[in-house]
């Protein structure tokens, strides 16, 4: 098993999981430890646990999303959920329906738990505190993408056996990542040492009052790091022009096998997907030795796995019950 | 707080089950030790440790978790989940006898969560069940086929397992309890 850092907390203060914000230290070893066991569940011949029979999940998909949807999918799946998903090209959101509306409507039909996406910062938390069901943020705008940092924290424990004390370069656009700011808000509640990095146009202002080192020089960031974790560039996000072209963009920020040389022996390089490769990151760096990408998509089903486990035991008043 | 078993009587408990598996197995080429997590996992490794001083075979042996198999987990939605640990079962138990091992035999239901997992692993030829202490009051109809000690209690009792490789001693305790 891997070595606990802070100790486990022995359950989750809240019903729902809206972001890393607000989690102490011993949730979060909380969280990954019940990964690890439940990492074991997809390699067996049967990957499939009873418990969750009878619940019912709702995955409610506003914006497009395989990697993430999926996995959660196969995640309730394992554990014996019903699932239900809902991808909103094909809902009533199109006919004009809002929201609290959809959600009013789902409710009434009593899902126990809601996975969520949405384009607007917030949107999950907005229905938290409406809805009986318990509320798992799967990406809200630019805000937060909790169950990724928690997946990239599992594989960076798996590799190094800790999180405290790395040095973690997090580099790409860092103005329209919501996977930036869970990690950082995590890496910082686990005390990893967070490096930020990207073209100043992409950079947030008061990155550093957040407690990351700031920089624009991809070489400063990636030198001595344990582990690289790469960002997308957010085509879909970029209404302005921040970036003068991709091929420039590359030869500043991209990752490429003489950059990684600078990072420290053993490191790691991550990436939450989807890549777009010759634009942050080079394919030999992708496809080569330190590229962990493809074991965070492994992981995300254990670590979704277990935030599902972990609130699925609590009653609509969130009240922890001593017995 | 009466001490119904002492790290001596349980070593010879220990040893006398070793015997009684291979008086009625005959060979151990196709058996393997399964401990239910927590206090079931010394245990076995003790009856492994202890099957290879009388004939020097190896018996495979793994953990197992049956927190996810529970039947009374989603019963009561109130409360934190209990703790899941890992499951290491590193052999295939197609067609093994597994010998699961635990430390106390009640109510049969943990016992009844086990054997729902381990068939999720495969196909076992037969499951026995091991068990330090079997103290009655019986829920479900499960018996153990290789017993330390029958101890006949009242449902107000309660019996403490204490191991050396967890607690830092071996002893059984049976305690009054409110």
């Amino acid at each position: 098993m891997t070595p606990t850092e802070a100790p486990a907390a022995a359950a989750l203060a809240s019903r729902h999981l809206l972001g890393i914000a607000g989690l102490e230290a011993a949730e979060i070893s909380l969280i990954l430890d019940t990964a690890v066991a439940m990492k074991e569940i997809g390699g067996r011949a049967i990957k499939k646990v009873p418990t969750l029979r009878g619940r019912t999940v709702v995955n409610l998909f506003f914006e497009p999303s395989t990697r993430t949807r999926t996995s959660f999918e196969i995640a309730e799946k394992r554990l014996s959920a019903d699932t239900l998903s809902i991808a909103t090209a094909t809902s009533s959101v199109t006919k004009g329906e809002s929201l609290l509306d959809t959600v009013r409507n789902l409710e009434a039909m009593s899902p126990d738990m809601i996975v969520m996406r949405h384009a607007s910062s917030g949107a999950p938390h907005l229905l938290a505190r409406t809805c009986r069901s318990a509320i798992i943020n799967a990406g809200d705008g630019m805000h937060e993408h909790p169950t990724q940092a928690l997946l990239d924290a599992f594989t960076i424990r798996e590799h190094k056996g800790r999180l405290a004390g790395l040095k973690i370069a997090i580099v790409g656009d860092l103005l329209h990542s919501r996977v930036l700011r869970s990690n950082v808000l995590l890496l910082n509640t686990m005390r990893a040492e967070v490096w930020a990095c990207g073209p100043a146009t992409l950079m947030p202002a008061g990155l550093d009052r957040f407690g990351v080192r700031a920089t624009t020089s991809v070489e400063a960031a990636v030198e001595g790091a344990d582990v690289v974790m790469m960002l997308r560039i957010q085509h879909e996000r970029m209404h302005g022009h921040f970036i003068p072209s991709v091929r420039e963009y590359f030869s500043l920020f991209g990752l490429t096998p003489e950059r990684m040389r600078r990072a420290a022996a053993g490191a790691i390089v991550m990436h939450p997907g989807p890549m777009n490769r010759g634009v942050e990151i080079d394919s030999e760096v992708a496809d080569g030795p330190c590229s962990v990408i493809l074991e965070q998509v492994a992981n995300g089903v254990a670590v979704r796995m277990a935030v599902l486990y972990l609130l699925s035991g609590r009653d609509a008043d969130g009240a922890l019950d001593e017995h | 707080m009466p001490l119904v078993m002492d790290g001596d009587r349980m070593s010879r408990a220990l040893t006398r089950i070793a015997h009684e598996i291979l008086e009625r197995n005959r060979g151990l080429d196709e058996i393997a030790l399964v401990g239910i997590r927590t206090r079931g996992v010394p245990l076995a490794r003790r009856l492994a440790r202890a099957l290879h001083e009388i004939n020097g075979d190896n018996v495979p042996t793994g953990a197992l978790d049956i927190t996810l198999y529970r039947d009374d987990l989603m019963r009561h939605p109130v409360g934190p989940q209990p703790v899941v640990r890992r499951t290491e079962i590193p052999f295939s138990i197609d067609n093994r006898k597994i010998l699961l091992v635990d430390d106390v035999l009640y109510t049969g239901r943990t016992i009844r969560a086990a054997l729902d997992a381990l068939i999720d692993f495969g196909r076992p030829r037969a499951i026995q069940l091991i068990v330090l202490v079997d103290r009655g009051h019986r829920e479900l109809p499960i018996k153990a086929d290789y017993v330390g000690k029958n101890l006949p209690t009242s449902a107000k009792q309660s019996i403490q397992v204490r191991l050396q490789e967890i607690d830092g001693a071996d002893e059984v305790i049976l305690e009054e309890s409110v």
